[in-house]
């Protein structure tokens, strides 16, 4: 992975700029020290590691303006961070890079039950938005895995998703307004508590940005009434074609349940063997399908699955009976991840999309690809949206392992593009997937996106090598060609 | 004076090439129901894609529907319920709001204008749908964007960015969409004789319930008593109403649960709409039906945090000879007067109290600007340039 090539200049100013920096900020918000600073130098993508040149730790929208402005007049680069849990390398930072660290916006500013919303700051976690507004009868629906750690102002920057996208939507889904700044220190405010405000919708564009338009500085999210009551079946195919079709015929049924997910033998095992869920080991593809709502609601479509399943071939069917049996559905798929951890020294989370028929096709695959670069694969599938996580399994000590684990992960990923899907459902481009863009864009469609970029960030100094594979100058990429006199399109259509 | 309507991408390419060539602007339409929607743009030529149309694809199980963006809205309505599945942001017809024909709005045009009904309480608005497009931009480039799949963060979320953009960006020649089933039955339960403020706490508390409601409107007495639905006409007082959708047994069970509730909370009569009825209701709604019987009226809408929908509209009221209703749970006041300055004048005092934005919908004295109301910024004008650094598309359109 090639990072820009740091300027030497900017390093060796680095007492300089820390000076700087001790002026614009409280004391404690400078991190200078080596051995400080090495506690940021990795996110959530630990195979890369870079340690940045400072590290500084605003408290206020005012000091985040304030030290985006120096950056931009020094012509220092900038890398923000919310948690850092990125599974992409997004808030990986730069060696001649300044790491903006928001973890001090740890405050629920306003919850606003008549307006259905919160306002908070961006280093507030997922879950404790839900824990606060639990007790009301309310949740924020996004919940990455991450949910305990990971800052609303990171799943803004990634457009994080979670296990109820299909009924509840992603993150952009679900945020209201946020308060930004850009490079140049200005703050502006997309969006608010109320509906659509005309204009662009730049509050649509910043999610999903991956910190490279802006600052996210406070955000406010939509709250969700709790459902009443929610079951879930527990449904054991003997191929991945019939779980498939099962989720299909679910949907082409009318019914878009709270959570639809899958998994394929080596994940169902390794999750079995680790939590012991009663998960049954005789099948090839397992289905969780939650549904929630009114117990009305409830009952009466669990039935309707239930018979769904049995016409496309389950062989193994639960349907919990109470909330204890309900989580231990899910106490298998939600450890899937440290499950494969337990089997190997280490695993590769990959997270393309695809269409959900091409599913077979993906899954057989990589069983190929596994034989060919020798290294296990298990596979969990937020199935009602087509979002695959396979989970190449490696070992870092072994020579040349994770480097086959990245090859591996590559071509899963070229063919999740050449099945009509996408390089990333939910984790980002980052660093990780930066090098494939190619794949599935081509040079106008990402000078377009760089067009955008410029709009906000004519120098590139924010989060620079992330998510484009060739950085362009702004300069160069507004240049025109126009050809001029040529007659127009004798055969075009008049009216 | 050019007017074209090519048939494919290329065409576009190859004409906005010689419009960038010229720096001519160029009006872009479908086929022109809402071009009274927004400012006024000066443009000598005129770019339609109205011959480009038809369902590219369409695959129910995956809930994804591609189609070029001259296919009216109405044609995709009809392809999706044979499937039993729908638009979940129930884009509405304005096109007799405009004068013009019902039925006759495009695809590009509910994208481009973001056009969203009263489901836009539970699913969302017409961005929340845009899954992916492809396009011609102001340099005579096409490029694409997004995709087919429902989760997708691979690059900026540029389908966001031209839903709104009321094609001041680029010109879409496809444009793929997410697709929900239609719920089997709707209900709506009619509170009779609110007050505005009694009918937006009603509405409110609607919306905390876990009822998964999908329309909250409150019409004051001399704006239902227009409706085509006789329950609501028939009233007699203001009509506040509240949607149900889903499984039947599961709707009919919300529907007295939720009649209950309002019942002991605001000791108002009430009714229930069933399918039918509840249909045309919500599209009077959508459409913005109230509001037609007088064309010379201008109409305005703003967008407010919900609960102070009912304070945004008495405030209004009191400063203007205007009417208005309530859609989006309180979240949508519209508004029509006929003397559209000060009309304007009131919506921006209420809003300065309530928070939210003011958005020009039909100005019905052409050539008078409601100023102020739209003000690009030095970023929106930056972000057109990143697509259109000649300004040739749809100038000032967005003001």
């Amino acid at each position: 992975m090639k990072m820009p090539l740091p300027d030497r200049a900017t390093i060796d100013r680095r007492d300089a700029i820390a000076a700087d920096l001790a002026r614009i900020l409280p004391g404690d918000a400078v991190i200078h020290e080596a051995r400080e600073r090495r506690v940021y130098e990795s996110d959530g993508l630990t195979a890369y590691r870079t340690m940045p040149l400072l590290v500084a730790l605003p408290r206020t929208t005012e000091e985040v303006a304030a030290v985006l402005r120096y950056c931009h007049g020094e012509r220092i680069k900038v890398v923000p961070r919310g948690a850092g849990t990125s599974l992409s390398g997004g808030a990986l930072p730069l060696e001649d890079g300044l790491l903006l660290g928001m973890a001090r916006f740890n405050r629920i500013l306003d919850i606003d039950l008549a307006n259905r919303c919160a306002t908070v700051q961006p280093g507030v976690t997922n879950l404790s938005i839900s824990d606060a507004v639990r007790p009301l009868g309310f949740h924020y629906a996004p919940d990455p895995s991450s949910q305990i750690a990971c800052t609303i102002g990171g799943n803004v920057a990634e457009n994080s998703g979670g296990v109820h996208c299909l009924k509840y939507g992603l993150t952009v889904n679900n945020v209201l307004g946020v308060e930004f700044v850009t490079i140049d220190g200005r703050i502006l405010r997309f969006g608010g508590k109320h509906y659509d405000a005309g204009g662009y919708d730049l509050l649509g564009l910043i999610n999903g940005s991956e910190g490279l338009l802006g600052v996210v500085t406070e955000v406010t999210v939509r709250l969700t009434p709790t459902p009443e009551t929610a079951r879930a079946l527990l449904l054991g195919f003997p191929t991945s074609e019939q779980a498939g079709a099962c989720v299909g015929a679910i949907i082409a049924a009318g019914i878009i349940p709270g959570g639809m997910e899958m998994m394929d033998r080596p994940a169902i095992h390794a999750a079995e063997d680790f939590v012991h869920a009663g998960y049954p080991l005789d099948v090839e593809a397992l289905l969780i399908v939650e549904l929630d709502g009114t117990a009305a609601e409830v009952t009466e479509l669990i039935g309707r699955i239930e018979a769904i399943a049995r016409a496309n071939g389950v062989a193994h069917c639960r349907i919990s009976a109470d909330e204890a049996e309900r989580l231990s559905f899910w106490a298998g798929r939600k450890a899937a991840f440290p499950a494969v951890g337990r089997i190997s020294p280490d695993y590769y989370c990959m997270d393309g999309t695809i269409p959900r028929a091409a599913l077979p096709r993906v899954l057989a695959a990589m069983r190929t690809m596994s034989e060919k670069y020798g290294l296990r694969v298990a596979n969990v599938f937020h199935a009602g949206d087509g979002n695959l996580h396979p989970l190449i399994l490696y070992d870092a000590n072994a020579e040349g392992e994770l480097e086959r684990a990245e090859n591996f992960g590559a071509d899963i990923l070229r063919l999740c593009v050449e099945v009509g899907g996408v390089l990333t459902g939910e984790h980002g481009v980052g660093v990780e997937k930066r090098d494939l863009m190619g794949t599935m864009f081509d040079e106008i469609d990402l000078n377009q996106q760089q067009r955008v970029k410029c709009a906000f960030d004519s120098e590139g100094l924010l989060n620079p090598g992330k998510m484009f594979p060739i950085l362009h100058r702004c300069a160069e990429l507004g240049r025109l060609h126009v050809h001029r006199g040529k007659l127009p399109f004798p055969d075009l259509p008049r009216f | 004076m050019t007017d074209v309507e090519p048939g494919n991408e290329p065409q576009i390419v190859e004409f906005l090439r010689w419009a960038l060539s010229e720096e001519a602007p160029v009006e872009l339409i479908g086929n022109g129901s809402k071009r009274r929607l927004g400012s006024p743009v000066q443009a000598a030529h005129t770019l339609s894609t109205r011959a480009m149309t038809g369902i590219t694809l369409y695959e129910p199980e995956e809930l994804v529907l591609r189609a070029l963006p001259g296919t009216t809205i109405a044609e995709i309505e009809t392809a999706l319920a044979a499937q039993n599945q729908m638009l979940a942001f129930e884009p509405p017809d304005w096109g007799p709001l405009f004068g013009m024909p019902a039925k006759t709005g495009t695809l590009g045009g509910a994208i481009g204008c973001n056009l969203t009904g009263p489901r836009r309480v539970r699913f969302g608005a017409a961005r929340d749908h845009i899954l992916g497009f492809r396009a011609v931009n102001g340099r005579g480039e096409s490029f694409k964007s997004g995709g087919r799949v429902m989760k997708n963060v691979t690059g900026y979320d540029l389908p966001k960015l031209m839903a709104g953009s009321m094609g001041t960006l680029a010109a879409m020649t496809e444009i793929t969409l997410k697709v929900l089933p239609r719920a089997e039955k709707m209900r709506t339960v009619l509170l009779y004789g609110l007050d505005a403020e009694a009918a937006n706490a009603a509405l409110v508390r609607a919306l905390q319930m876990p009822f998964e409601v999908t329309g909250a409107a409150f019409l004051p007495a001399n704006i239902a008593s227009a409706s085509g639905v006789d329950l609501v006409r028939g009233a007699g007082a203001s009509v506040t109403a509240i949607r149900l959708e889903g499984a039947p047994e599961s709707t009919s069970d919300r529907c007295t649960r939720l009649r209950a509730l309002m019942r002991e909370a605001t000791n108002a009569l009430d009714e229930e709409l069933h399918g039918t009825r509840s249909a045309a209701f919500w599209t009077e709604i959508a459409d913005v039906a109230p509001l037609l019987p007088d064309p010379a009226a201008t109409i305005l809408r703003l967008s407010v945090p919900p609960a102070s929908g009912a304070r945004a509209l008495l405030r209004t009221k009191a400063l203007c000879g205007c009417k208005g209703y309530l859609d989006w749970g309180g979240g949508a006041v519209w508004l029509a007067g006929l003397n559209g300055a000060a009309l304007a004048t009131a919506a921006q005092a209420a809003i300065a109290e309530t928070g939210g934005v003011v958005q020009p919908i039909r100005n019905a004295a052409p050539g008078m600007m409601l100023a102020g109301l739209v003000a690009p910024d030095e970023l929106a004008r930056a972000i057109k340039a990143a697509f259109d650094p000649k300004f040739i598309l749809n100038p000032g359109r967005m003001g």
